[in-house]
């Protein structure tokens, strides 16, 4: 009876407890809101701002390492000291995300980061409700839509530095054709030479980012073919090594990566030793450390590029742009280091490319390059209203396809000839 | 016999059978024995990172309470996990080891999404109350399959439960690639976020007051059910032996399959919580292991279904407060889950010692006391 008295009298000050919390629930709020509206518009001393950071992951996972990277090097040239950056780390996508976004807000940032793109809706939610503070969605792409002042998406051109990452694979296979150091299995029916790679998720992001890479190589090397396996993961090193696998199993010569993790770089230097012809063009990271003699570079991202631009902003108390998108030109996108398997003269040829583009000469979806169903593309309607339908906005004019000038996120949707997806869901 | 206890060495230290203790003992004993737990802990947190391990705790309780927002997501986080656990109470009372919860979350979640995707146009109420009905009818019905063959062919409930976890699993995955925005991304987002239809609606300016509502009635009705009624009973006696109920004229059978309709129904209940109660989004990880973790709460709990809301805000509140480690002492969330544990641990061992003692060897001189208490202890084993 006495247990019963007490499981009754818990549950009693549990229900007393919320109502409690109910009574005082303005108080704190209203203080921080408060603090937050006088500052409004107005620039403070950087070192008074404190900025929110939310990871999907920790230092321990290169995407997520990355962007730590990136925060903490902005903070650094903005006068923001290290311990006004709150991280919450290996955050799910779910409402725990929006919980870490609204505790941010609550210990008064100023702005919140998040950097997976499953967390933008949680963001934009939480955006909605704390409209004193500015919310980016890095990778996401509904902040235009969204109607909302202070919640804005960023993204870097990262197709750029993927096509400069396939004239580097380009380079390696015009070397490897003219050394004749090729089978008849690299080669496909129409006497093309093979390239594989190993994608996360069939949609915009990863399309944008494999053309590139292809019509890098193809800038160099024009008899290429491609083929494209999703592993539906971001990392899964089990995954993307199989995936490797497979393709280098089809001949494939070159295989590039959009996936987080280093199981295609490693399976490749396994093959590479055991005496296949075939090499690695990464992302995210140098993969040499695993890969020492396949890997040729990897693509990469400078978040730094971005964080400076934002937290002065945020430090001005100027607005963030809706949409971000930088490559190149701003120095937000790179390759790393060559490695030492990397053809003669690519280092010039690289530079070339870099220089080109910077300049805006060099647009990386020239429609002169490549063919849909054997025809020059002359229009593509991109979805700016998110309804999903590829009907809004014009993208191809001026002989290119505008790449993440309508909005950060990549729009690049069309499958090109010479490019095979094998596992498309 | 009496002799042969005498001859056989005695152990230094055996484990006897306690006698029942008061309540205010027992209490006693649970918050000595998690005393000794946190200060094992704040040990090993000092030896192993150098933090200061008050610095550590106090972290802890911030990360939990410290804010008006974190009490609330810790007391929606504490309703969840009660409410799975008062799901799973009438099945382990019928010694039916129900580990399906997880599944049977995950179904209520998936038609309590699709409420949300289909019938946005209906009105608030109806949608709310639809979505209750139709996710605990679908929880109820993934709880029947195993019921039903266990009631049938007697298969193991163990492990056909476990399996369902799987086929939700993948339904779900299913269901996402369906309702996935924008195509190929593999999430479904946060699903009418202006409308805000089929989204709880706030009570007295709390968004999470309705969850509260929703578990504390649960939790009172199912305390009610179990035992003070005639149902109650049944699964007691169905519980302990089958013969027994069979010999009182109980229909098992019955009984395994009525008891594992409500059981499913409160966990697809949990995932109408779930969904329209907190994500408001679905996904493979909606259910997010609180299954599992739910099965401890209603272990701990004895199958009482208020003591769960006590057990269900202990381990909320470690957990909110595990992140919060994360974020201001650079401790990943590993170190955190390592904390949890050791609690744990000792959470079972006051359990260990509210129903047994350690009988430690006596000197030679006192043979015959040892005898006698040899003899009690057998008795009360």
């Amino acid at each position: 009876m006495k247990k019963k008295l007490i499981g009754l009298m818990l549950a009693v000050t549990t229900a007393v407890s919320m109502t409690a919390c109910t009574g005082g629930t303005d108080t704190p709020a209203t203080g921080e809101e408060n603090g937050t509206e006088e500052n409004a518009g107005s620039s403070e001393a950087a070192s008074d701002v404190k900025i929110g950071v939310i990871l999907v992951g920790d230092e321990n996972e290169g995407y997520s390492y990355a962007h730590i990277d990136g925060v903490r090097k902005a903070a650094a040239a903005v006068g923001i000291p290290e311990e006004n950056i709150i991280w919450k780390y290996s955050v799910p996508e779910d409402e725990s995300c929006h919980d870490a976004a609204i505790d941010l807000v609550d210990q008064g940032c100023k702005a919140v980061f998040s950097n997976s793109y499953g967390h933008q809706s949680f963001m934009q939610q939480a955006a909605s409700e704390e409209p004193e503070v500015q919310f980016v969605a890095m990778t996401g792409d509904t902040a235009a839509l969204s109607g909302l002042d202070n919640f804005s998406n960023a993204f870097t051109n990262v197709y750029e530095a993927r096509y400069v990452s396939g004239i580097v694979a380009g380079m390696k296979i015009k070397e490897l054709v003219e050394g004749d150091a090729l089978s008849a299995e690299n080669f496909d029916a129409d006497g093309n030479v093979k390239m594989g790679y190993v994608g996360a998720y069939p949609y915009a992001e990863v399309v944008s980012g494999y053309t590139a890479f292809y019509l890098g190589a193809k800038s160099v090397y024009s008899d290429v073919s491609m083929e494209v396996i999703y592993t539906n993961s971001w990392f899964d090193i089990a995954a993307e090594g199989e995936a490797a696998n497979s393709l280098m199993s089809d001949g494939c010569v070159i295989i590039g990566q959009h996936a987080d993790s280093t199981g295609a770089p490693s399976t490749i230097q396994a093959a590479l030793d055991s005496g296949k012809q075939v090499y690695s063009v990464g992302y995210n990271v140098d993969m040499h450390s695993v890969a020492p003699t396949a890997a040729l570079t990897s693509a990469t991202n400078n978040w730094a590029v971005y964080y400076t631009e934002a937290f002065e902003d945020v430090v001005n108390g100027k607005d963030i742009p809706t949409d971000w998108s930088q490559g190149y030109s701003e120095g937000a996108v790179a390759i790393t280091d060559l490695g030492t398997s990397c053809a003669e003269g690519t280092q010039e040829a690289v530079d070339e490319a870099i220089a080109s583009i910077k300049a805006g000469t060099l647009h990386v979806f020239d429609t002169s390059t490549f063919t849909v169903d054997g025809k020059e593309v002359t229009s593509a309607l991109i979805d700016m209203n998110g309804d999903f339908q590829n009907d809004d906005e014009e993208a191809v004019f001026d002989g290119y396809f505008h790449e993440s000038e309508f909005r950060a996120a990549p729009s690049f949707y069309l499958r090109i000839d010479g490019i095979t997806e094998l596992t498309a869901e | 016999m009496e002799a042969n206890l005498n001859h056989v060495h005695d152990p230094w230290v055996r484990i006897a059978k306690r006698d029942e203790l008061s309540f205010l003992t027992k209490l006693g004993i649970r918050i000595a024995i998690l005393a000794v737990g946190v200060i094992v802990c704040a040990v090993i947190i000092y030896i192993i990172t150098g933090l200061n391990p008050f610095v550590v705790y106090l972290t802890v309780v911030k990360g939990a309470f410290g804010t008006v927002r974190r009490v609330w997501a810790t007391v929606r986080e504490m309703m969840m996990l009660a409410c799975i656990a008062i799901g799973l109470a009438p099945a382990f009372k019928m010694k039916f080891w129900n580990i399906g919860a997880e599944g049977q979350l995950l179904i209520g979640g998936i038609v309590s999404a699709g409420c949300m995707i289909y019938l946005p146009f209906l009105p608030g109420p109806v949608l709310l109350l639809l979505m209750f009905v139709l996710s605990a009818a679908a929880g109820a019905l993934w709880g029947l399959v195993p019921a039903v063959f266990k009631a049938k062919w007697n298969t193991n409930e163990t492990l056909f439960t476990l399996m369902m976890n799987y086929i939700a699993i993948q339904l779900t995955a299913f269901f996402v690639s369906k309702w996935e925005n924008p195509k190929g991304s593999n999430t479904v987002g946060i699903i009418n976020p202006n409308t805000r239809a089929g989204w709880f609606p706030e009570i007295a300016g709390q968004q999470f007051m309705l969850n509260v509502i929703i578990v504390l009635v649960l939790a009172l009705l199912m305390n009610i059910y179990l035992k003070y009624t005639k149902h109650g009973y049944e699964i007691a006696v169905v519980g302990e032996s089958w013969n027994t109920a069979r010999y009182a004229g109980i229909n098992v059978g019955k009984i395994l399959v009525r008891t594992m309709l409500l059981s499913g129904a409160v966990c697809g209940i949990a995932g109408f919580l779930a969904v329209s109660g907190a994500s408001h989004t679905i996904s493979t990880s909606t259910a997010g292991g609180r299954g599992f973790t739910a099965i401890i709460v209603a272990w701990l709990a004895k199958f009482d279904s208020l003591t769960m809301l006590f057990i269900s805000l202990m381990l909320a509140f470690f957990d909110s407060g595990a992140n919060e480690i994360a974020s201001k002492c650079g401790l990943n969330d590993y170190a955190s889950d390592m904390i949890i544990g050791i609690i744990l641990f000792f959470i079972l061992a006051g359990d260990f010692f509210v129903n047994y003692r350690l009988v430690f060897r006596k000197k030679a001189s006192s043979v015959i006391k040892d005898g006698n208490s040899g003899v009690s202890g057998k008795e009360a084993a």
